[in-house]
């Protein structure tokens, strides 16, 4: 494979952009915070006012770092889950595992009504929906697996996954059918997604999921440059299919599970995020797509999450409209002017 | 092993070739004997549907053998771990790279992967490996192009460089003429001749061109219905191996020129 150095000015672009944008999403928000107030409170002389300090500290930057990961980590996934199934359709989420964890979170929600009272409200904190939207696509994640030990041909797993994919939004579409307005509303705000509201547990439990499937990630960078070739070619290079496509699998699982679970179903950004950067790296080496990848990914929803908090106002839109709203028109776009599709 | 002395690099005894389907064997082609040594161009020739991608398939170690035994260098080739036989034995499919979007010298360079570390970052070895492969198979000027822009001429001359790359002494080929006009088949047969000869490698591939691989290959394997018969291109026309391949009636085969002809 090319060595990276023809890539080098893309990489510095994507770099200053993300920082950028992480300072100006930091200074984004229903509160104006001059920049220079936040630098201030960066490099540790604290803010001229003390909740400016508070603001930013204990909720922007733990948002900003949280869409950071979460861009990173569904981008990076992404670009596992096309190169492992061959096929640029293919998302984070094509395995079913938004769905396992809205099935999770619905049941939470619009079952919490049959218990009712007391017990009800016990089970509706923020920490249960995390911990029921991660049950659920935990459990997805299992059956996935276990699929894809007994099962050689890849293309039976995406289809098996996008299976497991229907049956829990049939589910979960009989439960809204059976549960009140209100209950209803929650679930649908849940769905929406939302980056804010995370306490620095929260994120680093999130940080050490996103390390993990990270480093899996890396870990199979160079098998998966050979499944570019396809599986008998990969097989002849001496590459353990089976081992390969379960440690892939698995990576992307921990990443969009984890991502999921925390800041709820994100459409798009795993799917549009490797197509953009094929267009701009005129290479297929997973060492150089990777890293630029999770820089993209995350800059796309640092700018998304900006976007969406309709700056000046006191409005929050929910971010997951936000992904699609800008991002699909920039891959039409992308697409109609070159005209082909790259994988 | 005697095979030491002979330069026999892949012997095949007793072979049975076919598909398990729940405890049943389904047995497309057996007692398959045949010896190839270093540097011998072998053409696998035989009807459609008579088994030689199985028997491809099962010499490249994709598929168990039903009975029988292949030894590669002398030892059985169960007894190779996958990662060994990339260093022993290289490919070329009929089908096309999974990602169109590979350039030419990126996928060249994946023939190295079994030679690479973790990262896979290339060591001036591989890359002497690499200029080599694509010089030989002359597509060094294609090296920037996407296998998406190559005619299938090309494309197929770029998969040889792959394998090339790979540096086994062992070459397989499943049918690398199809699709191919007749100077790029030409073309095709002679570089495989030609590599066989230079640089010792030994070459075994499928093929439908039965005149061309008999006028090229040093020994042929021809797959007929019941028996599989492995010699001198020569001497199997004389045993009239060729002439029971297909069926009488519609085509026919001319012993003096070493062609089909069709009957009218």
């Amino acid at each position: 494979m090319q060595t990276t150095q023809a890539n080098r000015v893309q990489f510095i672009v994507l770099f200053i952009a993300l920082i950028a944008a992480f300072l100006v999403n930091l200074g984004m928000g229903s509160v104006s915070i001059p920049l220079d107030e936040i630098i201030s409170v960066f490099i540790g002389n604290g803010a001229s006012k003390e909740t400016w300090r508070y603001i930013i500290m204990d909720y922007r930057l733990p948002k900003a770092v949280t869409a950071m990961l979460a861009g990173g980590g569904l981008a990076v996934s992404g670009l596992l889950m096309q190169t492992l199934f061959r096929n640029p359709l293919a998302g984070p989420f094509v395995l079913g595992l938004s769905s396992g964890a809205s099935l999770g979170v619905a049941i939470l929600i619009l079952g919490a009504g049959a218990f009712g009272g007391f017990f009800g409200t016990i089970l509706m904190s923020q920490w249960s929906l995390v911990i029921a939207s991660a049950l659920g696509s935990f459990l997805v994640l299992l059956a996935v697996l276990a699929v894809t030990f007994r099962i050689k041909d890849t293309m039976a797993i995406l289809i098996i996954g996008l299976m497991f994919g229907s049956v829990t939004t049939a589910v979960v579409s009989v439960l809204s059918y059976f549960s009140n307005a209100e209950q209803l509303q929650q679930y649908i705000f849940w769905s929406f997604g939302s980056l804010g509201n995370q306490s620095w547990e929260g994120v680093s439990i999130l940080t050490l999921c996103f390390l993990a499937g990270l480093g899996l990630s890396v870990f199979s960078s160079k098998s998966l440059n050979g499944l570019l070739l396809g599986e008998n070619y990969a097989k002849s290079m001496g590459l353990h299919i089976k081992r390969t496509t379960f440690i892939i699998i698995l990576a992307t699982s921990i990443l969009a599970g984890s991502i999921t679970a925390f800041v709820g179903p994100i459409a798009f950004v795993g799917l549009a995020v490797p197509h953009l950067v094929r267009q701009f790296y005129k290479t297929s080496n997973h060492f150089v797509l990777l890293p630029a990848v999770l820089l993209c990914g995350s800059l796309l929803m640092l700018v998304c999450d900006t976007v969406a908090q309709l700056p000046f106002s006191e409005f929050t839109l929910p971010i997951n409209a936000i992904t699609s709203l800008i991002g699909a028109p920039v891959v039409i776009w992308l697409l109609v002017r070159k005209r082909k599709l790259f994988f | 092993m005697v095979s030491e002395e002979k330069n026999i690099i892949l012997e095949v005894r007793n072979l049975s070739v076919g598909y398990w389907k729940k405890g049943n064997d389904s047995v497309v082609a057996e007692a398959i004997n045949f010896s190839i040594e270093k540097g011998e161009l072998v053409g696998l020739v035989g009807a459609n549907g008579i088994g030689k991608s199985t028997l491809l398939r099962t010499l490249t170690g994709m598929q168990d053998a039903l009975n029988g035994a292949i030894f590669l260098k002398g030892k059985n080739l169960n007894e190779y771990s996958s990662f060994q036989l990339a260093t022993q034995l290289s490919v070329v499919l009929t089908e096309a790279p999974a990602s169109k979007n590979l350039s030419v010298l990126e996928m060249v360079s994946l023939g190295r992967q079994p030679y690479t570390n973790w990262i896979g970052s290339l060591s001036e070895e591989d890359k002497k490996a690499i200029q080599f492969a694509l010089e030989a198979t002359e597509t060094a000027t294609l090296a920037h192009r996407k296998c998406f822009e190559l005619s299938d001429g090309q494309m197929q001359r770029v998969a040889i460089a792959r394998a090339l790359a790979q540096d086994t002494p062992i070459i397989i080929l499943d049918e690398p003429t199809t699709h191919l006009d007749i100077y790029h088949r030409a073309y095709i047969l002679k570089l495989l001749k030609k590599l066989a000869s230079e640089t010792q490698k030994t070459i075994l591939f499928s093929t439908h061109e039965i005149d061309l691989a008999i006028q090229l290959t040093d020994k042929m394997l021809v797959m007929a219905k019941n028996e599989t018969y492995f010699d001198d291109p020569c001497k199997l026309i004389e045993a009239g191996r060729f002439d029971t391949l297909f069926p009488k009636e519609t085509i026919d085969f001319d012993g003096k020129t070493g062609r089909f002809t069709i009957r009218k």
